[in-house]
C-alpha cells in the first residue's frame, strides 16, 4: 500500500528526469546532428576559414546536407584544410562544385555553402573541392571599401 | 574531607565472584577480566574484572558516571577495551572481526535506556526489524512471532502505533520485544528503571523477571536504583572508580557491606565516595581564583 | 600573534580530520554497496523522500529561472538586433550552469539539511547504536541507501530544472516578447551542441550530487548527538555542500569549457 505508493512514485520520477533529459536531447540540443547516418568526406582550402567551427553546417541552397567534420592549417598548402561531412544521399555533388563560407546574418553563426557545378563525375569520398571561397573578414571588407573610396 | 581509604574497597572479588560462580553449576556467561578503558583522558574502568553466571539476572550497581553503560557497551562490541579482556560464551568480544561480532550480536539483546526504536517504523515493523534483517521468514509467520513477542510485553493492541506516541514504559516494554525477537541468549538492560512511574516500574520489574524464568536467559541490568534492581537479582557486582568493589547474591551483599557498598546501598550522601568531585581543596582554589583576578 | 598561529593550526588539523573521517566514511559506504542493489527497496525509498519530494521545488524555480533569464536575456540581445538568439543564450545557460548548480544548491538545502537532521536524531535516539546491537550494519542499512539515492536524483533534477527553464524561457521570450518561436528553437538548436553542453551539465550534476550527498550523510552520521549538534551540522551540511558545489562548479567549467 504505502510501498506501493513509493514504488508509483519513484517511478514516475525516474521517468520525467528521463523524458526531461531526452528533451533537452531532442528539442534543445543538435543531438540529431549526432545521427548523420553514413556521411563520406570531402575536403576543401580556404585562405580563410574566419570563425567557421567544426559541427558547423554545411548547406545547399540553404537545406542542409552535412557538417563540417574538422578544421586544420596544412603547413604545405599553407591554407586551412576542412574536412566536410555530407550525408551519402547526397552523391550527386558535381565534381565542379564550389564550397564557400557565409555567415548566417550580420554577426550569425558561419556555415559552408556549396553551390554545384555542371561536371558529369561526382564528388567521391576522400575527393577536394578545387573551387573555395573564403569567409569574408569584415574589418578586410571595411579596409577596401575605404581604398576604393580613395581611388575614386 | 576523609582521605579516601582505598585498601577498604577492594574486598575479596576474586572469593565473591566464585561463591556465585559454584551457586551455577556451569561456567559463566561473561568474563570481564582486567578491563581498562578510558575516554579522552579520564579513565572509566581502572583494572575491573567481573563475571555474570549463565541463566540467571546479575545486575551491575554503581553511582552515576561509574561506567555502566560503557560496560553494556564494552559487552556489545561497540566500544573496544584499551586493555583487559570481555569474554562472551568464551569468545573475545575486543578480538571479533566485524563479522564474527555481528554473529555474536544476534545472540544477544541490547535494551537502551530510552528504548530506542526505530522513529520511522511502526511498533510491529520495530519488533519485526531483527527477523526481517537476519531471517527470510514467509509474512505470516513472521506476524505471528511478532505478535507473540508483543503479546508477552502485553502491548499486542499497540501494534499499529507510532514510537512517538508510547509513553516511555511502553517504549521500553516494546524495545524488549524487538530485543527478544530473535530469542537471544543473553539479555542486557540499560537502567531499565530510569524515569518510570511505580506502576511502569512493576511492569518492567516483572517482565525481567517473567523473561528471565522463563526464557532461561541471562540478564544483565546496569541500574542505581537499589531496590528494584536488588529485589530482581541473582547475582549483584557494585562497581566505583573503575573497579568491582564488592559481588554477591543481594542477600549476602546486604549483610555483610564493606564501608562503600553500605554508603551506596543506603544511600548516604557521604562516606567512603566523598560528596565533593576529588580536587583541589576549597581554600586553594577561592585563593587561587582572587589571585588570577588580581593579575 | 602566536595564539593567532596556534589557531591556525589548531583549525587545520580539526579540518584535517573531519576529512579522513570523511574518507573513511565514504570508504564504508563504498564497501556497503552491495546491499544497496541486493535491497534496492531502501534505495527506492530514500529516492522518494530525497527526489520526489524535491520535484516541486526544483520545477518551480526551474521555470522562474528560466522565464528571468528570457527577459534579461532579451533585453541585451535586442540592442544587437540579436534578440532571434534569445533560445540559445537560455539554453546554453540552463545546461551549462543553472540547471546543474542551482538544483544542487536547492537540492542541498531541500533534501541535504533534511537527510542530515534525519540520520543525526537517528544518532541521538540511539537509533543507529540500536541497529548495530541488532546485527544490523547502519552502513548497509541506513547510509548506503540514502547516499546513492542523493546520488541518482541529482541529475534528474537537474535535468528536469533544465527543461523547465527552456519552457519557461519560452513562455517569456516568445509569449510575452515576441520572439518568433521557430527561431527560439532552431537558435537552441544550433548553439547547444549535446555532447559538450548537455552531457557535461549532465557530469556536473552528477559531481554535485555525489557530494552534497556524501556531505548531507557524514554530517548527519558525525553530528555531536545533542539538539544543538544536529542543527550546528544541518547549517554545515547546507553551508559546506553549497560552497562545495560552486567551486567545483567553477572547476569543472574550467576543465570542461576552459580548452576552447
Amino acid at each position: 500500500m504505502k510501498m506501493r505508493f513509493v514504488e508509483l512514485a519513484v517511478g514516475v520520477f525516474v521517468l520525467l528526469g528521463v523524458a526531461a533529459l531526452f528533451y533537452l536531447a531532442v528539442q534543445v540540443s543538435n543531438i540529431t546532428d549526432y545521427r548523420d547516418g553514413d556521411t563520406y568526406e570531402v575536403t576543401a582550402y580556404f585562405s580563410n576559414v574566419g570563425g567557421l567551427k567544426v559541427r558547423a553546417p554545411v548547406n545547399i541552397s540553404g537545406v542542409r546536407v552535412g557538417r563540417v567534420a574538422d578544421i586544420r592549417y596544412d603547413p604545405e598548402a599553407f591554407e586551412a584544410k576542412v574536412t566536410l561531412a555530407i550525408r551519402s544521399e547526397h552523391d550527386y555533388l558535381p565534381a565542379d562544385t564550389q564550397a564557400s563560407i557565409h555567415t548566417a546574418g550580420l554577426l550569425g553563426e558561419q556555415y559552408v555553402a556549396l553551390e554545384p557545378g555542371g561536371d558529369y563525375d561526382t564528388l567521391q569520398d576522400g575527393d577536394r573541392i578545387l573551387f573555395t571561397q573564403s569567409a569574408v573578414v569584415l574589418e578586410n571588407l571595411i579596409g577596401r571599401f575605404m581604398t576604393n573610396m580613395g581611388d575614386d | 574531607m576523609h582521605a579516601p581509604r582505598r585498601e577498604g574497597r577492594r574486598v575479596r572479588i576474586p572469593g565473591d565472584s566464585n561463591v556465585s560462580q559454584s551457586a551455577s553449576a556451569e561456567t559463566p556467561h561473561i568474563v570481564v577480566e582486567d578491563l581498562h578503558f578510558r575516554r579522552g583522558r579520564k579513565p572509566i574502568f581502572d583494572g575491573l574484572s567481573l563475571e555474570v553466571p549463565r541463566g540467571r539476572v546479575t545486575t551491575v550497581m554503581g553511582p552515576s558516571g561509574s561506567g555502566k553503560t560503557t560496560l553494556l557497551r564494552l559487552i556489545g562490541g561497540q566500544l573496544r577495551p584499551d586493555a583487559g579482556r570481555i569474554l562472551v560464551d568464551g569468545e573475545e568480544i575486543g578480538r571479533l572481526s566485524t563479522r564474527r561480532l555481528y554473529a555474536v550480536r544476534k545472540r544477544m539483546g541490547l535494551l537502551f535506556q530510552t528504548g530506542a526504536l526505530l522513529t520511522d517504523l511502526s511498533v510491529f515493523e520495530n519488533v519485526a526489524f531483527p527477523l526481517r534483517e537476519h531471517t527470510e521468514l514467509p509474512e505470516d509467520i513472521l506476524r505471528t512471532l511478532v505478535l507473540m513477542k508483543l503479546e508477552a510485553v502485553g502491548l499486542r493492541a499497540a501494534r499499529d502505533m507510532d514510537p512517538a506516541e508510547l509513553s516511555g514504559g511502553m517504549a521500553r516494554r516494546v524495545a524488549l520485544a524487538r530485543a527478544l525477537a530473535l530469542d537471544p541468549e543473553l539479555i542486557m538492560y540499560d537502567e531499565p528503571f530510569t524515569g518510570l512511574d511505580p506502576i511502569t516500574m512493576g511492569q518492567i520489574v516483572t517482565l525481567i523477571r517473567r523473561t528471565n524464568h522463563s526464557l532461561g536467559l541471562t540478564s544483565v541490568l546496569v541500574s542505581h536504583d537499589v531496590n528494584e534492581a536488588m529485589s530482581i537479582s541473582d547475582h549483584v557486582v557494585l562497581i566505583a572508580e573503575g573497579r568491582a568493589v564488592d559481588a554477591g547474591p543481594p542477600d549476602a551483599l546486604q549483610a555483610r557491606a564493606s564501608d562503600w557498598s553500605a554508603q551506596f546501598l543506603e544511600g548516604r550522601p557521604d562516606g567512603p565516595v566523598p560528596f565533593h568531585y576529588p580536587g583541589a581543596s576549597y581554600q586553594d582554589d577561592l585563593l587561587d581564583a582572587g589571585g588570577r583576578n588580581h593579575d | 600573534m602566536i595564539d593567532a598561529i596556534a589557531s591556525v593550526g589548531r583549525f587545520s588539523l580539526d579540518a584535517l580530520a573531519v576529512l579522513g573521517r570523511a574518507s573513511m566514511f565514504l570508504l564504508r559506504i563504498f564497501a556497503a554497496l552491495d546491499a544497496v542493489v541486493r535491497r534496492f527497496g531502501l534505495t527506492v525509498w530514500q529516492v522518494y523522500s530525497v527526489g520526489v519530494r524535491s520535484v516541486l521545488i526544483v520545477v518551480v524555480a526551474g521555470l522562474f529561472v528560466g522565464m528571468v533569464l528570457a527577459y534579461q536575456g532579451y533585453i541585451t540581445l535586442v540592442d544587437f538586433g540579436a534578440a532571434e538568439a534569445l533560445g540559445g543564450v537560455v539554453a546554453l545557460s540552463l545546461v551549462r550552469e543553472l540547471g546543474p548548480v542551482v538544483t544542487a544548491l536547492l537540492f542541498a538545502g531541500r533534501a541535504g539539511s533534511a537527510l542530515t537532521a534525519e540520520l543525526g536524531l537517528m544518532k541521538t535516539t540511539e537509533q543507529l547504536s540500536a541497529m548495530e546491537m541488532m546485527a544490523v550494519n547502519p552502513y548497509r542499512r541506513v547510509f548506503a541507501p540514502r547516499f546513492v539515492a542523493g546520488f541518482l536524483s541529482m541529475p534528474l533534477l537537474a535535468a528536469m530544472f533544465s527543461a523547465v527553464g527552456v519552457m519557461g524561457g519560452y513562455i517569456v521570450g516568445v509569449g510575452l516578447l515576441g520572439v518568433d518561436s521557430g527561431a527560439y528553437f532552431s537558435q537552441m538548436q544550433a548553439v547547444t551542441d549535446w555532447n559538450e553542453d548537455v552531457m557535461s551539465g549532465v557530469i556536473k550534476s552528477i559531481v554535485f550530487g555525489f557530494v552534497v550527498s556524501w556531505i548531507a550523510v557524514f554530517q548527519g552520521m558525525d553530528a555531536t548527538p545533542t539538539s544543538e549538534g544536529i542543527s550546528r551540522a544541518t547549517t554545515q551540511t547546507v553551508v559546506v555542500s553549497s560552497l562545495a558545489v560552486l567551486g567545483l562548479d567553477f572547476i569543472l567549467t574550467g576543465l570542461m569549457f576552459g580548452g576552447n
